[in-house]
């Protein structure tokens, strides 16, 4: 764990004890048993940006705190831990695309807003099943922006789509031109393929020819700091569980070839939380961020995979019920590696960042 | 107030900054530049040229080899900060701690928590001027991992001890001056038995045969110990202690091991850059080989996280005070990484990775098929993987032993 300041302590307390105390993976059952498209509860969200969660990278002049992308993380590792549903990551993460690119008028309208929880903003960025910023088709001629954009995440809750076009990052809000088709996936959450038919759209002017390369890092990292609570609570039920299960007359945890397999994976998850910290702490100086992204994003995809695949196996039959949580985690865990970069992606980038 | 302090340390800090500086100028010899070998302690002696002894000696002179230790006892007696601007101004210029080998890494901080005033005072000078050599004495043919099963028994004579029995793995025993040792000073406790003493390599009975390595070297030996007679001065701690301070020097035997900035250097250039020499490319630059280049950037990606986690002990372990738990994942991390990274350069290069003597292959070349035989000894060594996983199994996630 980084070491961090008071500000930050008092933060990661505050949603430790709330995601254990208030949104344990109960919630998140009572949320799918819903059947609710969109996917999260909306009182415990407001009580989320009551807290001030949904603004913790938004400039204090427009409702926020600005306590920055560690901050940030540390909230959302937490709410990993107990897999709570919100639209927290990517209302943040299309918040950071205002931050970086809107005007100050665009900043006025928007920021306030998803700062308060009043409305909620999401990315549409992706046109396939696959991760690939280059291939966009979607166009705008004279303001309407037309297009479709797969799999978008928390499209159902979202009241602006932050979406890329040809030449851009545009605002969209839901409304006319706006259609979503649901896209169910393990996890659970909402995910629909959003069709823009000449939706009115405003670009996003600034922030430079790297705009959307830059919230697509923030995207990154802020998407491994939930897989880093995910990988976390997955190994700490493991070894609670390990503990306590008796076979052969003995806890399972006596037995050296479940050791060191433990002892494996908590190498990785260290390894896995200072590829993550440095991630949002490139963010917040602002140096070296591209890099750093694709080495969270990475080795969160990495190491979350074998957790969750060793919490399973690990936790024997029971491991495979729909009354346990390691399966949830699991679920999950397939669809945030696949978002924002798979594992071979990221490697291909960081080879040609590196220049081989 | 705050201000002025800090003001005051900033210049205090400028002062600094300047005497390295012009110690640097006037010490630092130009044909010495990069040709620092941090492993020169455990190769054995590096055929020292006229430049290198005469740097040896001036940052000897001043204990800047061991800038945090006590000026009293020989070491350079700065600050952290202090310590951190020497590294700095000496990175610069490509100017290498000349002082090395056990002794600092080892042996030295051990003393100085654990020896009295008079062994402090007759041992640590010498090891910050680099003049004497030590080796470890630990491993016996049947204490290996299980290093507590040592049996080299020190018998208790009155004004000495009579000491019997064999070491093995002594690395750099051939060329010791002296030797840290685990030995028995009781059979009736396994652990409580043990105590830490210290003997001289030419000490009558104490005879070392090398043992050659499958890298072609021979950097270790076995020592047999035949009624080596030690002064009772030589004791550190008391009787029964040794396995206290010996399990104490391992930590600091693991920390170096894993040093982050230690391996970095190692590591060297970046893999890509030497495929990229070595395999077919694209036009644009890119490895031709995708599996290749996949497999390379996976490794850096994993490394860097490796790093990453290196620095971040290392700032929690300076908030918090103290040893970070992590060291032992950092120990099982760093030299899996550095395996891997060995393994890679041979299939880089195919078969001209593999050479092993002649003309036709370069030193470079062949220095990294050496690294690679002699590295896979990282995981054995210092405590071996499996007892990394040990430790952190039952010491950091409190698994239990075997009932
Ligand atoms: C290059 C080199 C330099 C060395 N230098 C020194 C030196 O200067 N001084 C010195 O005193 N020693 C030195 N050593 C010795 C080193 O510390 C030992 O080799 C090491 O402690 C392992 O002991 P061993 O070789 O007897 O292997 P063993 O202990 O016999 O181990 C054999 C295998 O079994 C595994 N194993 C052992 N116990 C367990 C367990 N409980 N659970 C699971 N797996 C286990 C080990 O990990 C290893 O893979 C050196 C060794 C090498 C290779």
């Amino acid at each position: 764990m980084a070491v961090l300041n008071e500000e930050q302590e008092m933060l990661r307390d505050m949603a430790r004890d709330w995601a254990t105390n208030k949104s344990p993976v109960t919630e998140f059952r009572k949320v799918r048993a819903s059947g609710e498209p969109e996917a999260f509860n909306r009182d415990a969200y407001a009580k989320m940006a009551e807290m001030g969660w949904a603004g913790v990278i938004i400039p204090e002049e427009y409702g926020g705190s600005d306590f920055g992308f560690m901050s940030a993380g540390l909230v959302v590792e937490e709410l990993g831990k107990t897999l709570t549903a919100s639209p927290l990551v990517m209302n943040t993460v299309a918040a950071s695309a205002i931050v970086l690119g809107g005007s100050d008028e665009q900043k006025s309208q928007w920021l306030p807003k998803l700062a308060s929880g009043e409305a909620i903003a999401t990315l549409a960025i992706d046109e396939g099943p696959r991760h690939d910023p280059e291939k966009i088709e979607t166009t705008v001629w004279g303001g309407k922006l037309s297009g479709t954009k797969a799999f978008v995440p928390e499209a159902h809750g979202a009241d602006l789509f932050v979406v890329a076009a040809k030449d851009g990052l545009y605002l969209v809000e839901k409304g006319d031109g706006v259609s979503l088709a649901t896209r169910k996936l393990t996890d659970q959450r909402s995910h629909a393929d959003v069709t823009f038919d000449g939706a009115a759209a405003h670009k996003l002017e600034g922030g430079g020819d790297t705009l959307l390369g830059d919230v697509l890092d923030r995207a990154r990292v802020l998407t491994a700091a939930e897989m880093l609570g995910m990988a976390q609570a997955v190994f700490d039920t493991t070894l609670d569980y390990l503990k306590q299960r008796v076979q052969f007359n003995q806890v399972l945890a006596t037995f050296q070839a479940l050791q060191h397999r433990m002892a494996d994976l908590f190498a990785d998850l260290a390894q896995m939380r200072s590829a993550v910290e440095g991630g949002l702490q490139a963010i917040d100086s602002g140096f070296g961020i591209d890099r750093a992204a694709i080495i969270a994003k990475a080795e969160a995809n990495r190491v979350l995979h074998t957790v969750s695949n060793e919490g399973i196996q690990m936790h024997g039959g029971i491991g495979m019920t729909d009354e346990y949580d390691v399966g949830f985690h699991l679920k999950r865990a397939r669809v945030l590696e696949a978002s924002f970069g798979s594992s071979s992606q990221l490697n291909n980038r960081f080879a040609s960042l590196a220049g081989y | 107030m705050a201000t002025q302090l800090k003001d005051d340390t900033q210049t205090h800090d400028d002062a600094f900054r300047n005497e390295v500086r012009e110690f640097l100028a006037e010490h630092f010899p130009e044909e010495l530049k990069g040709k620092g070998n941090l492993l020169a302690g455990l190769d054995g002696p590096t055929n020292e040229s006229p430049a290198h002894t005469k740097w040896r000696e001036a940052v000897g002179d001043r204990g800047w080899g061991t800038p945090t230790w006590p000026k009293e006892y020989g070491g350079g007696g700065l600050s952290r900060s202090q310590a951190k601007i020497l590294d700095q101004e000496m990175a610069k210029v490509g100017a290498w701690n000349p002082i090395g080998g056990m002794g600092i890494m080892m042996f030295g901080p051990t003393l100085l928590e654990y020896g009295s005033d008079e062994q402090k005072k007759e041992h640590i000078p010498s090891i910050c001027r680099g003049d004497i050599r030590w080796c470890q004495g630990y491993s016996e043919p049947n204490a290996g991992s299980d290093l507590a099963n040592i049996q080299t028994f020190a018998e208790d004579k009155g004004d000495h001890y009579l000491v019997n029995g064999q070491k093995t793995w002594t690395s750099g025993g051939q060329w010791a001056d002296k030797c840290f040792a685990l030995v028995r000073t009781s059979r009736s406790d396994k652990h409580k038995g043990i105590s830490f003493l210290l003997f001289d390599m030419d000490a009558p009975g104490v005879e070392v045969r090398p043992i050659t390595m499958i890298s072609g070297t021979s950097p270790f030996c076995e020592t047999f110990l035949t009624d080596v007679k030690v002064p009772k001065g030589n004791l550190v701690g008391k009787e029964g202690e040794g396995w206290t301070i010996g399990k104490r020097l391992l930590q600091h035997e693991r920390t170096n091991i894993s040093g982050g900035g230690r391996l970095a250097e190692m590591m060297g250039r970046s893999l890509g850059d030497i495929a990229k020499q070595h395999c077919e490319t694209e036009e644009n630059g890119q490895l031709a080989d995708a599996a290749l280049r996949q497999k390379i950037a996976n490794f850096e990606i994993r490394w860097n996280s490796f790093l990453l986690t290196a620095r971040r002990a290392m700032e929690e372990s300076k908030a918090q005070g103290g040893v970070s738990e992590i060291s032992s994942v950092l120990k099982k991390a760093g030299t899996k990484l550095a395996q891997e990274r060995s393994e890679m350069l041979i299939d880089i290069r195919g078969l001209q990775g593999l050479g092993w003597e002649g003309d036709s292959f370069e030193d470079s070349e062949m220095e990294d098929v050496r690294a690679w035989l002699f590295g896979k000894a990282a995981t054995i060594y210092g405590g071996s993987t499996e007892v990394q996983n040990n430790i952190i199994a039952k010491r950091v996630l409190g698994m239990l032993d075997h009932q």
